[in-house]
């Protein structure tokens, strides 16, 4: 399976990537509470249209070749939000159901925050914010100076702007022409202590665009505008989609709920999480 | 392959250990494609001028920006090319040490960093430009390999190694330019595995670095003095020659670290480990820089200050062998 996106109807296209976003929420949902611990659900549900729709409809890769020299790239910077990281490998078929029932137990590939394993299509080793984009630099540079084709995907929190390690690596990209170089902005609005814009208030758009980038800002749940602003034609710089979302997108007691940053789930709210996401469908 | 002969000896100790570096990377990106250069800004310092005129596509200068240099390493390692990032001991170690921590340590990628100018020997430019920690905290990194050249034909041997190993390896440069070296002729270098360099049953002086050639002028004054000084050459810190400490043990009353370097976490505490979990533990005196900042000066003036020069070194060994 060498996916990517093909000229099909948008409709239908459309159908397909809703209902795979809900499958990889479910499966997020399921592992948090067949875990019994406190995970971080909050900002992997605000995430999971932006990579549901990377993996199922943009990247060139297959998960029977997880090697593949010429796949397109991909590193979660954000790394505690590796729910729906693992949720949407399942979904594709680089993690089994098995392996994704130890998620957080003794011994697991499997932990809070993601540990490089290439035959498991986890690029990197990540959960030390703001580290992802230096690495997605360098793989992108590298393509080039290989001369491969494959394109770079780097996901980033909004919070996690907030290290000074991002806008090194920023100032770089853009002065290489990285167009190979994709960064994602889960730009929830909110981070661990509370609401972003009281914490330390940051205008992505502009600041993003001073530093060279070629900025798209969607509605992070879209999923077509998603799609579209992934598959848009490239200009010579890196480019930045700054998706607007909520955290805890999609359940009514986690969104924008700063308790639901890290937190445990009981089979009640299990249960009541699981019909919200029906009834959205 | 760099030539060693005795011209090119005399050549590279005049040019000092950043120059020899810059030539010796230079050498092998000609000849291994997958070899590049990178530096935060520092690629003149790190003796690559001449690469960065001749081959400009083979170096990349990321800027001021030492945590993104490792970033950026970590991204064309994990695609089969072999980064050499370099900029002074401090801003290359503890400046981006978490960076470090997760690509060279957790990921175990193939970087190579190269610390500028190690220990003191920047003089003048002070403690925010001393290398006397770099040591301790690349040893607490998991995986990593720390070399510590002694003289320039060791920085041609060391670029090699490392290219020629499959991991990561931070290769700590100390001493200046000018300085004569310790080795004559070419040698065998493997890593892990100490050079002994003069033979003595009273005590075993274990160096790295700029403090070898010190050791081995000691050596001569002690047995002026009819003391039996051995020398080992631990080029590589990390991994420890443990055997070649265990044999030191056996035969010294006396074991003497020697570096260029913080007493605290370096080669000093490596080998104090070793002998404390052996069965036969004799002495053992590390020498090193305090812990402590040190006053502005020269670099002689603060070799000095460290008590790391032949004399002072040789009257801490006499004195210690007479109690």
């Amino acid at each position: 399976m060498r996916q990517n996106a093909g000229a099909e109807d948008g409709y239908i296209r459309e159908a397909e990537l809703r209902s795979a976003a809900l499958s990889v929420k479910k499966r997020m949902l399921s592992m948090a509470n067949s875990c019994g611990q406190r995970t971080h659900l909050g900002g992997s549900l605000s995430m999971a249209e932006l990579l549901t729709v990377l993996y199922m409809a943009v990247m060139d890769h297959d998960p029977s070749d997880p090697l593949w020299p010429d796949r397109d790239r991909f590193i979660l910077s954000k790394g505690h939000c590796v729910l729906a990281f693992y949720a949407v490998l399942a979904e594709c078929g680089y993690i089994s159901g098995q392996l994704l029932d130890t998620f957080q137990r003794d011994g697991t590939a499997l932990g809070a925050h993601p540990t490089m394993a290439p035959e498991l299509g986890i690029e990197s080793s990540n959960g030390s914010l703001g580290q992802g984009i230096g690495m997605a630099v360098g793989l992108a540079k590298a393509a080039k100076l290989k001369g491969q084709k494959h394109d770079v995907y780097v996901l980033i929190g909004n919070g996690e702007c907030n290290e000074g390690a991002v806008w090194e690596a920023a100032m770089l990209a853009a002065q290489w022409k990285l167009d190979n170089l994709t960064a994602i902005i889960d730009d929830n609005d909110m981070q661990s202590d509370g609401s972003s814009a009281q914490i330390v208030h940051m205008d992505l758009k502009k600041i993003w665009e001073s530093f060279g980038w070629e900025v798209r800002e969607i509605d992070g749940h879209d999923v077509m505008a998603a799609l579209e602003a992934y598959t848009a034609p490239r200009i010579d710089r890196p480019r930045v989609i700054i998706g607007r979302t909520v955290k805890g997108h999609g359940i009514s007691f986690m969104e924008n709920n700063g308790e639901w940053h890290h937190n445990r789930l009981t089979d009640k709210l299990y249960e009541q999480a699981c019909q919200e996401l029906e009834a959205e469908a | 392959m760099m030539e060693i002969t005795a011209r090119n000896i005399r050549q590279w100790s005049r040019l000092g250990p950043r120059a020899v570096y810059g030539l010796a990377l230079a050498e092998l990106i000609g000849r291994d494609e997958r070899v590049y250069a990178l530096s935060a800004d520092l690629g003149v310092s790190s003796g690559l001028g001449r690469l960065m005129a001749e081959a400009p596509e083979r170096y990349l200068n990321v800027g001021i920006a030492e945590q993104d240099l490792i970033g950026v390493s970590a991204g064309l390692a994990k695609e089969g090319l072999v980064p050499f990032a370099s900029s002074f001991a401090p801003f290359i170690t503890m400046r981006c040490a978490d960076q470090v921590r997760m690509n060279m340590g957790y990921m175990h990628l193939n970087i190579k960093t190269v610390g500028l100018s190690s220990g003191v020997s920047v003089g003048g430019l002070g403690n925010s430009h001393f290398g006397v920690d770099d040591v301790a905290l690349m040893r607490t990194v998991p995986g990593v390999v720390i070399l510590s050249p002694a003289d320039c034909v060791e920085v041609v041997k060391s670029v090699e190694a490392a290219a020629a190993y499959e991991g990561p390896v931070y290769i700590r440069l100390t001493g200046e330019a000018g300085t004569s070296g310790v080795h004559t002729d070419d040698i065998d270098f493997e890593i892990g595995k100490a050079i002994s360099l003069c033979t003595g049953e009273d005590v075993t002086v274990i160096a790295a670095g700029s403090m070898v050639r010190v050791a081995v002028e000691v050596s001569g004054r002690l047995s002026d003095r009819g003391i039996g000084c051995a020398v080992l050459d631990m080029h590589t810190i990390k991994p420890l020659d443990v055997e070649a400490v265990r044999r030191a043990v056996e035969r010294s009353r006396l074991i003497v670290t020697l570096e260029e370097h913080s007493v605290i976490g370096g080669l000093g505490t490596a080998v104090a480990q070793t002998v404390a979990g052996g069965d036969v533990r004799p002495r053992v005196m590390t020498l090193g820089t305090p812990d402590g900042y040190l006053k502005n000066g020269s670099y002689p003036y603060l070799l000095e200050q460290c008590g790391l020069t032949a004399d002072a070194v040789t009257e801490r060994i006499w004195d210690a062998l007479q109690e």
